[in-house]
Parts: structure tokens; C-alpha cells; sequence
């Protein structure tokens, strides 16, 4: 496909989304209002031409294919025979699947937890300091480009040459520096988790602290500079004050995080590609969906192992819906 | 007084620390971006203002540019390129001991031919009897590299190493992936929730719940979808099309939800007041919501692009891994595999993906905030 044939299409699949609602629309309006009937015939179909494209996409993608997933767990690897918990049994056996489950479950662990921490520390820090939303910005920066950029630049500190020749990687010429050997840390297994955990940590930290610098300004001043007259240290002043009162920020960036944590492919993907112990569900799902020219069934397990960790979530969104909605 | 200065120092320093280890790391790609890749594979990039010490082998010319002079058959070259800068220290004839010789010694083969070297690495290679050899010998350099930076990197990365293509392909991702949702959710926001309709509230909770529902539940149906489809009309199952379709689909929920939440802070009695003066919805919705949205549009779109920019799964799964197709992060991802060592590529290619979401980032940092925060308070 040449560039202009690209620049055509591209132009073409958005024009025919505007054309879609003007021309309908249009339509509508030269229709409409002229007597009640005809005025609620159009509101109706009005309805309708605004709901369907939207709809229609939220079905085709999220909707059916969830419970499509559901059925596929409980067939053969083409889709084809039911074989009841057979994929699920297989699951549970399989050393990858635990591997995989026990890394999941590390990675929940310990990122949300220190991306929001490092983001509630670093927002308190820079919203006393002048030149603190410069500092916000560079620790923010990580969080617009790719995981698989990051993975680059984190392989880069993580490079390993042999223990004769110059370390090009900063970790390793950092270590030969203090006298000890150098290690390929990817290679590691258990540790070279956290060393794709400290990306994640990297790139997640930033959102975390954009969200609570926001949080922070909501604290009542005069709260705070009471307590500083009384004498409180600014340290009592975070752990009294500041972390109570951001409860609930903190309680929601713990788990945005750690829905982008459950899904995570890209780095593990571009760092080790699961190799070395450090495979976790969706690299496995991925896996499975090509691997022996693809077995549908085991594939949706994994997916629905996934899906199973962001339903507490996901019941909690609901129930907080409602309760606003009786307001 | 004086302890909180103190304490404001303390906390100076901690923030500095903070932003250095942020910005190392991407600093230290940007760098290597632009050193010369010879410096690069042997040198850290903080040594990079640093002249480097280069151990190379060079091959001096055969036979065919002998000439005579002065009772010598002579072969007369130079080993660096023009204008490298480098300088020789020493140099050897035998790759076990490359550091035998120093500039203004000379070198004597076992065939009794000798060479002379300066330190620019031009070479007089001189024998009593004819060259025979079409190659020349070889010579074991040791050298001082000044720094040296380029953008023949960002060349070879561009033209030759299929990135330049692939920054078009992403391109051509992105832009409809973002604004066909755009499009789609700003209509269906709009009927959620200025419109009265049967089945809102119900529509509402789908969306909610599809917030948080993984990728990963909609790729094995999607992609049979796709293939059923392909199969069908006897077109390519993965392509541009579906790869914006696949896009919109997951991001659909979001933009939506982000742009209700907007539009539920408008008056209500803007609307009345235009319907009681006889405005359709649509004229409601071009005249009134669109304007009024713009700086919500700008968030949302921003953070769609980028989501749809970054992205590697989607574009993995929905788009055949051919030059005309791959996107960065995927090509980025094949370079690792089959680069490896080649860290000027690497750099310099994850260099070029992350400049689209760098400039968006500096530009419209303001924008890319308000839509985060928007999205997580709320959510």
C-alpha cells in the first residue's frame, strides 16, 4: 500500500463518520416538527441515529466478545467441541500458568503501591518547592510514551557485557564501579521481575503524582497552616493530615493502577518475552493464542483469569454509580 | 526559622534526587541517539564528552596501488575516513600484541616490508621486492576519539531500518483511531445525557463496566470475527479499517465516560432555552455542545492518541507484520529481537517513536492532565 493510497483511506474512514450523522441528521431535521406525531416519530429515530454506531461498536467489542470468551474456556482449542473444565484443569497443572499467576500477583503487589507512593511523596515535595512544577513535569514525562520506548530505554541501563570489557550499560558500569561483577539482570530469575517492575514504577509514579498534586490543592489551607503554628513537624503534618484526608485519591489511583498493572504485556513482551521466569497472564494469553497454531480455548482462560482480578473493581464502579445516581 | 529551612533544604534534595533518576534514563537514550555508533557500542553514553580510547583493525590497499619511488615499491593510504578526528597512539602488526608499536616506529612483517604510521592514520607500507598480494595487510590500531556526534543515526534509522515507514503506518493508526470515537462517543454522550430515552441508565452501567474490562477478553472473538469476515469477501482479515474499528471499540468506553462527565457540568437551561426556541438536537449539538467542548475534545483526544500511538497489543493482533503495516512499537519490538546489539538503532529508533508523544506532551501538557484527572477522580 503506498502513502497515498494510506492518506486516502484514512480520510475516507473519517469522512464517512461525519457524513454518517450530518446526512441523517439532515435528513431529521427537514422531516421533523411539523405535527406532534411527526415530532416524536423524529425524536425516536433521533435516538436511535445518535445510539446505534456507538452501540453497535460497544457490542461488537466488548460486549459479545466477553461472553463469547466464557463459552470459548469451555471448548476445544478450535472453538468447536465442548470439553467442559478440561482448559481450566489444564490451567491449574500448568507450571507456566502458576508462574505466570504468581508474577501477576507480585506486580500488583508492589506496583500500585509504589508508584502511589513515590506519586503522594513527590506531589507533597513539589507543591512546597518553586520550581516544583518543572520537577512534576519530568516525572510526569514517562507517562506519554510507549512501554515498549521505556523497555528500550530500560535495556539500555540494564545492558551487560562481559566482566573484560567496558560496561556500556549505566546498572552494570555503576556496579563494576563499586568493585563487584557485572550481572545480566534480565537473566536473573525472581530478581528481574522488579527490574521490569521498576519500569513500570517509572512510567506509572508520574500519574500518580499528577493526580494527587490535583488532590492536594483541595486540602484547606488554613488546616494546614494551623497545625505548622501549633508546631507540627511537616512530616506528622503528611502522615496526620495529608494522607487521611487523600484517602479516598489514593484509594482510586491504587486501583487505576492496578488495572493497567493486571493487563501488562507490552514490557514483558520487549524486555524477556516471559523467558527467565517472568511471564505473567497476558503474555501467556498471547502465547496461547499463536503458539500450535493458536488454541482458542486455553487462551480464554487466561483472559478470564484476568477478567476475574478486575471484578471487584468493576462491582465496586457499579455501586458507586448507583448511590450518585439516587443523589 | 532555622529548622524549616532545614527541613526545606531536606526536602530540595529529595525532590532533586526524584528528578534525576526520572530523567536519566531517557536523557541517556537521547544521547546515544546522537553519538557515533562506533563510540557508542564501546563507550557509556556519560563518557560521551570524553575522548574515548578505540581499539580497531584496518586493512591497508593491495598490490594494485603500488607505485615506485626511491628504490621502494610503496603503498601509500590512509585507514580513517575524512575529518573522523581520531588519533592513533599506538598500533600493531599482530593481533597479539596490537599495542606494540608507537607513531614514528617502524613496523617490519615477516616478509621484510615495513610500515610507517602517523598518528591522522596515513600509512607509507614500503618493499624492496613488488607487492604481490591483492589485499593488504592488516593493522591493529589503537586510538583517541574525540567526541563525535551525528544524525547519520537518525538516517540509517529512518531510510534504511524501516522506521520512517512505520511512523507513517502509526500515524495512519492513530489519527482515525482517534477521531472516529471522538465522532461516535461525542453523539452518544450527548444522547446520554441530554436525551430521555428507554434503557439510559442501563447503558450508563454497560459503559461503566466496560471501563475496566480487559483487552485481552475481546481478542480471541474479535479476531475469529475478523477472520470469518476476511474469509467471506475474500479481503485481508487484518488491516487499517479494523485495526481504527478495534481501536474504537476499546476506547469507546472511556471517551464516552469522560466526555458525559463533561457535558453533565453544562447547564441545563441552555439547552431549554434553545429548544424552546425551536433548535433540534442537532442543532443543539453543532451550535451549543460542540463549542462549549473544546477543551474537554482537546483532552480526550489527547489521551486517546497517545493510548493508540503507544500501543503494541492491538496493533500486534489486527495488522499483518508486513513494512506496509507494522507500527513502531511493533517494529521497535522486531528491532530488539533482531538488533539486539545494535544500540544506535535501537536508541535512535525508540528515539523517533517517542517524539510524537514528547512534542504532544511539552505542547498540550496542560490538556493531557486535565483529561487524566478528569478520567480517575471520577472514575
Amino acid at each position: 500500500m503506498t502513502i497515498l493510497n494510506l492518506l486516502f483511506i484514512v480520510f475516507l474512514g473519517i469522512l464517512f463518520f461525519i457524513a454518517y450523522f450530518h446526512i441523517s441528521n439532515y435528513l431529521l431535521d427537514s422531516y421533523g416538527g411539523r405535527s406532534v406525531k411527526r415530532y416524536n416519530l423524529e425524536n425516536s429515530i433521533r435516538v436511535i441515529v445518535f445510539i446505534a454506531p456507538a452501540f453497535i461498536v460497544l457490542f461488537i467489542f466488548i460486549l459479545y466478545p466477553v461472553f463469547e470468551t466464557i463459552r470459548l474456556s469451555f471448548y476445544d482449542k478450535f472453538g468447536r467441541e465442548f470439553v467442559g473444565l478440561y482448559n481450566y484443569k489444564w490451567a491449574v497443572n500448568d507450571p507456566e500458568f502458576r508462574r505466570s499467576i504468581l508474577n501477576n500477583l507480585v506486580w500488583l503487589l508492589v506496583v500500585p503501591t509504589l508508584s502511589t507512593f513515590f506519586g503522594l511523596v513527590i506531589a507533597n515535595l513539589a507543591d512546597r518547592i518553586w520550581w516544583g512544577s518543572i520537577a512534576k513535569s519530568i516525572i510526569f514525562m514517562p507517562m506519554a510514551i510507549s512501554f515498549v520506548g521505556a523497555g528500550v530505554i530500560w535495556k539500555f541501563i540494564y545492558e551487560y557485557r562481559g566482566p573484560d570489557n567496558t560496561q556500556i550499560g549505566l546498572l552494570n558500569s555503576i556496579i563494576v564501579s563499586l568493585g563487584y561483577e557485572p550481572q545480566a539482570w534480565l537473566t536473573i530469575p525472581i530478581w528481574n521481575n522488579f527490574f521490569l517492575m521498576a519500569i513500570m514504577i517509572w512510567i506509572q509514579t508520574g500519574l500518580a503524582l499528577v493526580i494527587f498534586s490535583a488532590a492536594l490543592r483541595s486540602i484547606p489551607k488554613e488546616m494546614l497552616e494551623a497545625a505548622r503554628i501549633d508546631g507540627a513537624s511537616e512530616l506528622k503534618i503528611f502522615f496526620s493530615i495529608i494522607i487521611p484526608y487523600l484517602e479516598q485519591t489514593i484509594l482510586v489511583i491504587w486501583t487505576l493502577i492496578t488495572i493497567i498493572v493486571l493487563r501488562i504485556f507490552d514490557i514483558i513482551f520487549a524486555m524477556t518475552n516471559g523467558e527467565w521466569q517472568t511471564g505473567v497472564l497476558a503474555n501467556l494469553m498471547y502465547d496461547w493464542m499463536f503458539r500450535g497454531g493458536g488454541d482458542s480455548g486455553r487462551g480464554s482462560v487466561l483472559a478470564i483469569v484476568i477478567m476475574i482480578g478486575v471484578i471487584p473493581i468493576l462491582a465496586w464502579n457499579l455501586y458507586k454509580h448507583r448511590q450518585e445516581q439516587k443523589i | 526559622m532555622k529548622k524549616i529551612s532545614l527541613s526545606s533544604i531536606l526536602s530540595q534534595l529529595l525532590l532533586l534526587f526524584f528528578v534525576i533518576v526520572w530523567i536519566i534514563p531517557t536523557f541517556g537514550l537521547f544521547i546515544s541517539s546522537l553519538r557515533d555508533k562506533d563510540l557508542l557500542a564501546i563507550s557509556g553514553w556519560w563518557t560521551a564528552l570524553t575522548t574515548t580510547e578505540i581499539n580497531e583493525i584496518y586493512r591497508m590497499s593491495g598490490m594494485e596501488t603500488q607505485i615506485e619511488e626511491d628504490g621502494y615499491f610503496k603503498i601509500k593510504g590512509t585507514l580513517f575516513e575524512e575529518n573522523s578526528g581520531k588519533k592513533i597512539e599506538s598500533f600493531g602488526i599482530n593481533s597479539k600484541k596490537i599495542n606494540e608499536f608507537k607513531i614514528g616506529d617502524i613496523a617490519i612483517f615477516k616478509d621484510e616490508s615495513e610500515v610507517i604510521l602517523d598518528e591522522d592514520g596515513n600509512y607509507e607500507w614500503r618493499s624492496k621486492s613488488e607487492f604481490q598480494k591483492k589485499k593488504g595487510k592488516r593493522l591493529f590500531t589503537t586510538s583517541l576519539s574525540p567526541p563525535s556526534f551525528t544524525f547519520e543515526n537518525y538516517r540509517e534509522v529512518l531510510f534504511k531500518e524501516g522506521i520512517g515507514r512505520a511512523f507513517i503506518n502509526t500515524m495512519a493508526v492513530a489519527l482515525p483511531s482517534t477521531l472516529i470515537p471522538l465522532i461516535i462517543c461525542s453523539f452518544f454522550a450527548y444522547s446520554l445525557t441530554w436525551m430521555r430515552f428507554y434503557g439510559r441508565d442501563t447503558l450508563l452501567a454497560i459503559i461503566i463496566a466496560s471501563l475496566v474490562v480487559p483487552l485481552q477478553m475481546s481478542l480471541i472473538p474479535i479476531l475469529t470475527i475478523y477472520n470469518d469476515f476476511g474469509a467471506l469477501f475474500g479481503v485481508a482479515a487484518k488491516s487499517y479499517p479494523g485495526v481504527w474499528m478495534a481501536h474504537t471499540g476499546f476506547g469507546l468506553a472511556s471517551t464516552t465516560f469522560l466526555l458525559r462527565n463533561f457535558l453533565k457540568s453544562l447547564p441545563n437551561e441552555m439547552m431549554e432555552a434553545a429548544k424552546v426556541d425551536g433548535a433540534s438536537h442537532y442543532d443543539i449539538f453543532l451550535r451549543i455542545i460542540i463549542p462549549l467542548s473544546i477543551p474537554a475534545f482537546a483532552s480526550i483526544f489527547i489521551l486517546q492518541f497517545l493510548w493508540c500511538w503507544n500501543d503494541l497489543l492491538v496493533g500486534l493482533v489486527f495488522l499483518d507484520q508486513v513494512p506496509s503495516e507494522i507500527i513502531l512499537t511493533a517494529k521497535l519490538k522486531e528491532l530488539l529481537g533482531s538488533r539486539g546489539e545494535n544500540w544506535e538503532i535501537l536508541t535512535t529508533g525508540a528515539f523517533v517513536s517517542m517524539t510524537v508523544p514528547l512534542f504532544i506532551f511539552f505542547a498540550l501538557q496542560r490538556y493531557f492532565i486535565r483529561g487524566l484527572v478528569a478520567g480517575s477522580v471520577k472514575g
